[in-house]
């Protein structure tokens, strides 16, 4: 049985720096962030260039991937949702996966030590 | 010096010719910045080659034709300028030397088939392009400058010598014409690749309004130089130039807020492009006031033209005709209105009791202008379609014009993914490159280490 979960969560960007310290304060001492872009709930907004009106329905969105052990990922997961939560639409997603193996590329560990 | 040469006059015409050099970069980021990503550069180097290729033609030949001693009926300069090998240092054109007033003029011959390039945006190729600059300007810009610029008594070009059009710094000569072969040119290539489908954003609206700053700064030789004296008749065409530009961009800017419900920066900078278009026929005649008035109606005509090319399906696709015909023909048509007998002229316009009488002759000059550059573009560009292509592949379009006709991407943000070089790793997969770069052959484009 896999150890380990991938927690990904998809937020709004101005509430990463908070996120991240909140995952700080928790122990989490590493995770992965990609600029994204998606939608949801949340609608687009309109542009006008010279007359010509494009929707724009891709709304700018962070991507944060963290890696934890089975028993703190739901905990992990109550941080990011505390943390980056406005409580206006467009707040984003935040979900788990197991993960079957993970090596840290600098010595080798493999499964849990490798966090 | 002979008698008759200004130091002052040569000096100022001199700096304007720089000035107006400066107009060509300056527009090739305004258009630049309007293209997407993937087509940028191609864009800028559009602008750019004209600085190359019509600076040669011009000592070769186009100086003479524009302004060699009439040999035709108005209509075409002699050959007696040739190479511009009987043209003495000190040899004057009225108060400034030959050469200052001969390189004044080539930054006009320049800009005006870079203005052109803006409705073929994205999809020419660039070796049909160079072509096409240089068979356009040899056989409309150089005549049409002689008809619309050289004065010489009554014996000069027929619309400005015979029929007594008035156009002080370009609206036919540049404006018009290059707005007019742009429509000519969108007809003949056609629509880009998912025209009114696929939204085509500015890639850099900041570069669109560096490059509309460069034109209104260098705009100011282009007009108040074509005084070609630092004196009086300047200081009205500087005069009216600035503030034609400011209420033109007001007036685009209203146009807008009403239409679209918001003031774009890509409005203020097309705006004032529509002012300083509109009065550069009409800034020495009129009054400031009139050119408050002028550049409002060409903002607001302007900025309502442009939505033309949806209604009648031509993809001009920087609008260099909605706003370059017409605020070039708009500004020429005042100019029978607002002319107040005063500035570079004393002929009067309707509202100052000159009647209709200018107001034909400015009509002739739009018409003129307007059917010659029509004809000549479309003949010129349907024979590159014919002969060597004017159009780029759909495939190269869609993947961008940047890679496949110049071998370059306008910019390098992002670390990965970078291109492995042929000239320092022998073992490296080949870079997808342009087929025509000499990188086929490794041996040949190995660096010495």
């Amino acid at each position: 049985m896999p150890e380990m979960k991938i927690i990904t969560a998809v937020i709004k960007p101005h509430r990463l720096d908070d996120v991240k310290e909140a995952l700080q304060s928790f122990g989490v001492h590493g995770l992965t962030v990609t600029e994204a872009s998606g939608y949801g709930r949340q609608r687009g907004h309109t542009e006008v260039y010279r007359g010509a009106e494009y929707t724009v329905d891709l709304v700018p969105k962070v991507r944060i991937e963290v890696l934890a052990e089975d028993d703190d990922a739901d905990s992990v997961i109550e941080v990011i949702v505390k943390s980056a939560r406005t409580g206006k639409i467009g707040d984003g997603k935040v979900w788990s996966v197991p993960v079957e193996t993970a090596v840290r590329v600098r010595t080798g560990e493999r499964g849990p030590d490798a966090l | 010096m002979p008698s008759g040469f200004s130091g002052g006059d040569t000096a100022f015409v001199l700096i304007s010719a720089a000035l107006v050099m400066l107009m060509t970069p300056g527009l090739a980021f305004f258009y630049g910045g309007m293209v997407r990503v993937k087509s940028a550069l191609n864009m800028l180097a559009m602008s750019f080659i004209a600085l190359g290729i019509v600076t040669v033609l011009w000592v070769l030949f186009g100086f003479s034709i524009a302004f060699g001693p009439d040999s035709f009926h108005g209509l075409i300069g002699d050959f007696s300028m040739v190479g511009m090998r009987h043209i003495g240092m000190n040899q004057l054109s009225g108060t400034i030397p030959v050469f200052a007033f001969s390189m004044f003029q080539l930054m006009f011959a320049v800009i005006t088939p870079a203005l052109i390039s803006g409705a073929i945006a994205d999809r020419a190729k660039f070796s049909a392009w160079a072509v096409f600059i240089a068979f356009w300007v040899t056989v409309v810009y150089f005549p049409v400058a002689h008809w619309v610029f050289y004065t010489d008594n009554g014996k000069g070009g027929w619309l400005v010598d015979h029929v007594g059009a008035l156009d002080f710094a370009g609206g036919t000569a540049v404006h018009l014409n290059a707005g007019i072969a742009g429509l000519a040119l969108a007809l003949v290539l056609g629509k880009r690749v998912g025209f009114k489908k696929d939204p085509m954003r500015p890639h850099s609206l900041p570069l669109v309004m560096l490059g509309s700053g460069l034109l209104w700064f260098g705009w100011f030789g282009f007009n108040a130089g074509s005084a070609l004296a630092a004196n009086g008749l300047a200081g009205l065409a500087f005069t009216n130039t600035q503030v034609a530009t400011a209420s033109a961009m007001i007036g685009w800017l209203i146009f807008e807020r009403i239409k679209h419900g918001a003031f774009t920066t890509l409005g203020a900078a097309s705006g004032a492009v529509a002012g300083l278009v509109g009065i550069t026929p009409a800034c020495a005649y009129i009054s400031p006031l009139g050119a408050i008035a002028l550049g409002l109606i060409c903002g607001v005509l302007c900025a309502w033209a442009i939505s033309l090319k949806y209604k009648l399906g031509f993809d001009d696709s920087l609008d260099v005709v909605g706003v370059h015909a017409v605020g070039g023909a708009v500004g020429a048509l005042l100019i029978g209105l607002l002319a107040t007998g005063g500035g570079g002229s004393a002929a009067k316009g309707l509202f100052y009791g000159g009647g209709f009488a200018q107001l034909g002759k400015q009509a002739i000059g739009v018409g003129a202008v307007g059917v010659y550059s029509f004809v000549l573009a479309w003949i010129i560009g349907m024979v590159i379609q014919k002969t060597m292509g004017f159009r780029v592949s759909e495939e190269v379009e869609i993947a961008g014009i940047d890679q496949a006709e110049h071998a370059e991407s306008a910019y390098d943000f992002s670390a990965v993914g970078a291109a492995l070089s042929k000239a320092f790793s022998s073992s490296a997969p080949a870079a997808p490159t342009a087929k025509k770069t000499a990188a086929d052959s490794p041996a040949e484009t190995k660096v010495d280490a």
